[in-house]
C-alpha cells in the first residue's frame, strides 16, 4: 500500500478545503481500502467524510432524504424505508453481507468501482485503471459484464443493487462541490464507458454527494428481484427493480432498472414505453420486454444475460400485477 | 464432545501462523510473474531498494543457497524462467506489510522475454502422456476382461464426458509462516501446516539443513483441505528472507496469491463409458481421465481410482493421460480422485438407470461387488447398499416418480436424486508418547488439527483407553518437536495417530509412569483386505424455470465408515463435506484468462463457495459399522467422504427436475436458461 495521509472531516466545507489532486473520499472503506491493498487506488490522501452530519434519514415533503454517510444496514431497516419503499430496502438487503452493509455508506455504494476482474488485478491492462492500456475482458472473460451501452474501451458493470432501485425511484443526487451545490437525477449520476472508462459518473473532481432525495414513491407495486450464482453475497448476474401500476387490466405506469448489464444502472425506458397504457398481459411484458433486449449488443460468453433479462422482466411484472 | 480449544478459538486466544510475536520482526511479500511463459531479462530492485522501510529484495538475480532444488515449487529465486504467471520471482522484505507490498508491487522492475503458452486443457493436446504412477502411488492404467466385447453384447451402454473446472481449496485462514534463525543457526519456523513433520524434513531439505536443527510450530491452522498438505513457498520466503536480513519474518500470503502457489484441483476431462445387460448388470465399466500439470512438477490426480472399486463387471479400464501447461502444480483438493471421478461415475450411473428403465438405487444394488473388484481382495467391511437402503427410507424415496421434468411448483421445477460416496480408509506409520504430570495425562505428537476436531478426539481416544475422564487428559500436537506423526490428509490423521495414541496408553497402563508407541510395524502388516468408506448422497433440489437458478432445500448423506468416534465432530465433518460439494456442484469455478493465463477470481468475491444461505436442510447419520481390520478404534476416517458423490446426486436432482443434464461442473444458471 503506497503511503497516503489520512485526516477525518467535520463538515462538508472542511472536506472540500482537505481535497486537493491525488485525494479520494473515504465512506465504509468496504470498496476503497480493498483497492488500495491491490494496488488498484493510490490515493496521496484520505478525507474521512464518515463523520459529516449526513448520517440520517428524513421526511422530505412527500418524499425522503437519506443522508450520504447512512450506513447501508440502517437504510434497508428504516421504518419509513420498509414501509414506503420496501423495492429499495430489498435491493439494499441483497447486496454484500450484514458486516459489509454495516459499513457501507449510501455515497460509498453508489461510488463503488466495478468488480471486473481484470480492473482488480493490476498485472492486466485496463482502460479503466490505466487509460489507453486496452481492455482485456472485450476478447477474454467478460462473463460477468456488459450486455447494454458499452464501448471497444470497456465492457464493465455498475456492481451496486442499491442504484438500481434509485434509478427506477428517479432518485436525486445532491452534490457539494467546489463549483457550488448541485443536484444529478438517477439515473445519470453513472455514465457509461464510451472514450473515457476511467470515468465512472458525471461528479467532477473534489466533489461530494452528501444526501439522496427520494420522491414520493410511485404508485402501484414494486420488486428488486437480483439472480445470481448463490443465495447470498454475490453480486447480480441480472436484476431487475420494478415498479408496475395496473388499474382495470391496464398499465398506467411503469419503471424499469436492469443491474448487472451496463456500466450504469439501466433505466429500460423503451420497456417502460411501450408499457404505458397497454394491457397488464404475459404477452405485452414480453413485447416490452424485446423492445428494451434490442438495443442489448451482448459478448460471446454473456449472451446469456440477453434471455436472462427477458425472463426477469416478464416474471418480475406479471408477479406485480394486482 | 466440544472443541477443547474451542474457547481459546471464539475468545482470539488461539494462536495462528501469523500471530506470533517476535521481536524486530520485518515482513515479506512475494512478486509474482505477470506472464505465463518466458524468461526473466532483467531485474532492478534499485528503486525499492532505496524506498524507506525496505530491507532487502530477493530474486534471481543473486540466487540463495539451497540444500535441494528437487521440488521447482519451493526452490524460490533459484532460475530466470517462468513457468506459469503468479509464479514469485522475487520478493521484498520490509520493515512493515504494507512498505513490501508497495514495493513489491511498484518498486521491483523486472523485465520478462515472453514465449506462447498453453494454459487450456484440451483432449486432443499434442503433449498428452501417460505418468508412470498416479496420486499417490496408484497405477496410471487398468485394464481386465474384454471391453469391447463387454460394450458390444450390452443392452444398453452410456459413453458421455463430464468434465470439472479448475478448484481451488480456499481455506480461511491464508497460508502464513513466520520463521525466526536462532543464534546457533536453528531455525524456528511457524507455519500454517497441515502435519508438522512432514513440513519440518521439507524446509530442512530445501535449505539444506539436517532436520533437527528445524522446529515447525503449528497448534493452530485455519483450514487446509489439501493445501496445506504439503511445505508451500511461503514457509521457504520467510525462512531465506529471514536469513537475508537477520531477523525474524514473517509472512502471509493474500487471498489473490493463495491461488498462484498454494495448489487447486486440476480440471478433469473424463469419458465414462457403461455397458450393462436388459437386467441392468454391468458388461462393462472404462473411465478414462485427461488431466494437466504444470511443466516444472508432475502431479497426476488419482481421478478414475473409485471406478476400481465401486461395481463389478467382467470387463474394466481405467486410464489418467496428463498434458504439461503453462499452470501452477495441481495438489490436493479435498478429496483428490473420488470428488471429481466419482462425479463422472456417478453421474453416468444414473444416466444408466433412466435408459435401462432401473431405479437408480436398485441399478446400484445389483452391481454390488463381492470383493474389491479390481484387487479381488475382500472388503474389510462395505455397507453401500445398506446406506442405499436407509437413505431411502429416511428421504422418501419410494414414492419417487422417475419421470423427469415434470414436478412444478409455482415458479420451479422440482426434483431429486441420489448418489454412491466411497473413500479409502488407509493409515500411516506415527509415533505418540504418554505421560503422567501433576496428576494429568498428557499425550504428545505432532498431529494437526486444521479445524477437524482433531485434538479433541484425540482426547476422547486417550481418555477412553485410559479409563480417564478426558478432562484430565491433554493433548500435545502441532510441533515437530513431539513424536513424529503422519499427516493431516487422505482421511488418515485419526486412524494413524490415534493407533499411535491408543498403543501409548496401552503402554503408559502397563508401566504407570510413561509409554511411547511407533505403529510402524502395526501399519506395515496391514494388508489382505480393501479398506474403504461408502456412502449414499441424496439431494432435493428447486431449478427456477426463469432464471435457471439452482437451490438445494434438502441434502441428506448415510455413511458407513466404522465406527463414528465422536458423534459431533463427525456430523460435522460429513455435512461440512457435503456442503463443499454442494459448492462445487453449482459455484465453484476458478476461471482461467487464456490471453494472460492468469486466475481471473482469484478472491472469495469471485470465486464463490456455497453460503450458510445456500445450505437448508442438510443432515448426515450413519450405520454403525463393526470392522475389526482397521485400527485399534475401528474407525474410517471421515475428512473427505462427505466431498464424494454430492455433485452427482445435485446433477441428478436438476436432470430430474429439468430433464436437462449437465456434465460440465458447476451447474450455473447459464447452462439452464432457455
Amino acid at each position: 500500500m503506497r503511503p497516503f495521509s489520512y485526516s477525518r472531516a467535520t463538515d462538508a466545507r472542511d472536506a472540500l478545503e482537505r481535497f486537493q489532486p491525488g485525494t479520494m473520499y473515504l465512506g465504509g472503506g468496504t470498496n476503497l481500502v480493498d483497492l488500495m491493498r491491490l494496488g488498484v487506488a493510490r490515493p496521496d490522501s484520505l478525507v474521512d467524510v464518515t463523520r459529516l452530519p449526513y448520517d440520517t434519514v428524513e421526511a422530505a415533503g412527500d418524499g425522503l432524504r437519506i443522508g450520504a454517510a447512512v450506513r447501508n444496514s440502517d437504510l434497508a431497516m428504516h421504518p419509513v424505508v420498509r414501509e414506503r419503499y420496501p423495492m429499495l430496502a430489498r435491493a439494499v438487503l441483497s447486496g454484500a453481507s450484514g458486516q459489509v452493509r454495516n459499513m457501507a455508506t449510501v455515497a460509498g455504494n453508489l461510488l463503488q468501482r466495478t468488480r471486473c476482474p481484470y480492473f482488480q488485478d493490476i498485472s492486466h491492462p485496463c482502460n479503466k485503471r490505466r487509460p489507453a492500456s486496452g481492455c482485456p475482458a472485450i476478447d477474454g472473460d467478460h462473463s460477468g459484464l456488459a450486455v447494454f451501452g458499452h464501448s471497444e474501451h470497456c465492457v464493465a458493470t455498475h456492481p451496486s443493487d442499491m442504484a438500481v432501485a434509485l434509478a427506477a425511484l428517479d432518485a436525486r443526487v445532491h452534490v457539494t462541490g467546489p463549483a457550488g451545490d448541485r443536484v444529478v437525477p438517477m439515473p445519470g449520476l453513472h455514465r457509461l464507458p464510451d472514450g473515457e472508462p476511467e470515468r465512472d459518473t458525471v461528479l467532477a473532481a473534489g466533489e461530494l454527494i452528501t444526501a439522496v432525495e427520494l420522491p414520493p414513491p410511485p404508485a402501484g407495486a414494486s420488486h428488486y428481484r437480483k439472480v445470481r450464482e448463490r443465495a447470498s453475497f454475490a453480486f447480480a448476474l441480472v436484476s431487475v427493480a420494478a415498479v408496475l401500476d395496473v388499474a382495470d387490466g391496464v398499465v398506467r405506469d411503469c419503471r424499469l432498472a436492469l443491474g448487472g448489464v451496463a456500466h450504469a444502472p439501466w433505466r429500460a425506458e423503451l420497456a417502460e414505453a411501450e408499457l404505458r397504457g397497454a394491457p397488464a398481459t404475459q404477452e405485452d411484458f414480453s413485447r416490452a420486454a424485446e423492445a428494451e433486449l434490442s438495443r442489448a449488443r451482448p459478448l460471446p460468453r454473456n449472451a446469456y444475460k440477453v434471455p436472462l433479462a427477458r425472463n426477469l422482466i416478464v416474471r418480475t411484472l406479471q408477479e406485480l400485477v394486482p | 464432545m466440544n472443541r477443547v480449544e474451542g474457547r481459546d478459538k471464539v475468545t482470539g486466544r488461539a494462536r495462528y501462523a501469523y500471530e506470533y510475536p517476535a521481536e524486530d520482526v520485518a515482513y515479506a511479500y512475494a512478486v509474482q510473474s505477470p506472464i505465463a511463459h518466458g524468461r526473466i531479462r532483467s531485474i532492478d530492485a534499485s528503486e525499492a531498494l532505496a524506498t524507506p522501510g525496505v530491507l532487502a529484495v530477493l530474486s534471481s538475480a543473486d540466487p540463495p543457497a539451497l540444500g535441494s532444488r528437487d521440488d521447482a515449487e519451493l526452490a524460490l529465486f533459484q532460475t530466470h524462467e517462468v513457468a506459469y504467471h503468479g509464479q514469485i520471482v522475487a520478493a521484498v522484505v520490509a520493515t512493515t506489510s504494507e512498505t513490501a507490498r508497495e514495493a513489491a508491487q511498484y518498486a521491483v522492475r523486472i523485465e520478462y522475454d515472453a514465449e506462447p503458452h498453453h494454459v487450456r486443457l484440451r483432449t486432443d493436446h499434442c503433449g498428452l502422456y501417460r505418468p508412470d504412477k498416479v496420486n499417490p502411488a496408484f497405477p496410471t492404467d487398468t485394464e481386465q476382461g474384454d471391453v469391447a466385447a463387454g460394450l458390444a453384447r450390452a443392452a444398453v451402454t452410456i459413453d458421455a464426458t463430464y468434465t470439472t473446472p479448475t478448484e481451488h481449496n480456499n481455506p480461511m485462514e491464508p497460508h502464513a509462516s513466520m520463521a525466526v534463525w536462532e543464534e546457533n543457526g536453528d531455525l524456528t519456523l511457524f507455519d500454517s501446516i497441515q502435519g508438522a513433520s512432514d513440513d519440518r524434513d521439507t524446509i530442512a531439505s530445501v535449505l539444506g539443513l539436517p532436520p533437527e536443527r528445524v522446529r515447525v510450530i503449528s497448534p493452530h491452522v485455519g483450514g487446509g483441505f489439501g493445501s496445506k498438505g504439503t511445505t508451500r513457498p511461503n514457509a521457504i520466503l520467510a525462512a531465506l528472507a529471514a536469513r537475508a536480513v537477520g531477523r525474524p519474518v514473517k509472512i502471509a500470503l493474500t487471498r489473490q496469491q493463495m491461488f498462484d502457489v498454494t495448489g487447486y484441483r486440476t480440471p478433469t476431462i473424463q469419458r465414462v463409458r457403461l455397458g450393462a445387460d436388459a437386467a441392468g448388470r454391468l458388461t462393462a465399466i472404462t473411465h478414462d481421465v485427461v488431466e494437466q500439470s504444470s511443466t516444472i512438477k508432475e502431479f497426476a490426480e488419482q481421478t478414475a481410482t473409485p471406478t476400481r472399486v465401486m461395481y463389478a463387471a467382467p470387463a474394466r479400464r481405467t486410464t489418467h493421460r496428463l498434458v504439461r501447461l503453462h499452470v501452477p502444480t495441481p495438489a490436493w483438493m479435498r478429496a483428490p480422485g473420488e470428488a471429481p471421478g466419482m462425479w463422472a461415475l456417478e453421474s453416468a450411473m444414473d444416466e444408466l438407470a433412466i435408459a435401462a428403465g432401473i431405479d437408480p438405487i436398485e441399478l446400484r444394488v445389483l452391481n454390488e461387488p463381492a470383493v474389491e473388484p479390481e484387487s479381488g481382495l475382500p472388503f474389510s467391511s462395505r455397507n453401500l447398499v445398506a446406506c442405499l437402503r436407509e437413505g431411502a427410507r429416511r428421504f422418501g424415496w419410494a414414492n419417487r416418480d422417475p419421470e423427469p421434468g415434470i414436478r412444478l411448483e409455482g415458479r420451479w421445477l422440482t426434483g431429486t436424486g441420489v448418489a454412491a460416496s466411497t473413500y479409502p480408509a488407509r493409515r500411516r506409520p506415527s509415533r505418540a508418547s504418554a505421560a503422567v504430570e501433576d496428576g494429568d495425562f498428557v499425550i504428545r505428537i505432532a498431529a494437526a488439527d486444521i479445524g477437524t476436531g482433531a485434538r479433541t478426539v484425540l482426547t476422547g481416544i486417550a481418555a477412553q483407553t485410559l479409563g480417564s475422564p478426558a478432562e484430565r487428559v491433554r493433548v500435545e500436537i502441532g510441533d515437530s518437536a513431539l513424536p513424529r506423526a503422519s499427516l493431516a490428509g487422505g482421511s488418515m490423521g485419526t486412524a494413524s495417530w490415534g493407533s499411535a495414541v491408543v498403543r501409548a496408553c496401552e503402554a503408559l497402563l502397563k508401566n504407570g509412569a510413561e509409554g511411547t508407541a511407533d505403529t510402524t510395524e502395526d501399519v506395515e502388516s496391514d494388508s489382505g483386505f480393501a479398506r474403504h468408506a461408502f456412502g449414499a448422497q441424496f439431494a432435493e433440489v428447486r431449478v427456477d424455470i426463469d432464471t435457471g437458478e439452482v437451490r438445494v432445500p434438502r441434502l441428506l448423506g448415510v455413511f458407513a465408515a466404522g465406527r463414528v468416534l465422536d458423534e459431533k465432530l463427525g456430523r460435522s465433518q460429513f455435512i461440512g463435506g457435503m456442503t463443499m460439494g454442494l459448492g462445487m456442484a453449482l459455484m465453484e469455478e476458478t476461471v482461467v484468462d487464456e490471453r494472460s493465463g492468469a486466475f481471473l477470481n482469484h478472491d472469495l468475491a469471485q470465486y464463490h463457495i456455497a453460503t450458510c444461505a445456500d445450505v437448508r436442510d442438510i443432515e448426515a447419520v450413519w450405520i454403525e459399522e463393526e470392522d475389526p481390520h482397521l485400527n485399534p478404534m475401528g474407525a474410517k476416517g471421515i475428512g473427505e467422504i462427505g466431498i464424494v458423490g454430492t455433485a452427482a446426486a445435485i446433477a441428478n436432482a436438476v436432470y430430474h427436475a429439468t430433464g436437462r443434464r449437465i456434465r460440465d461442473l458447476p451447474i450455473t444458471p447459464p447452462k439452464l436458461l432457455g
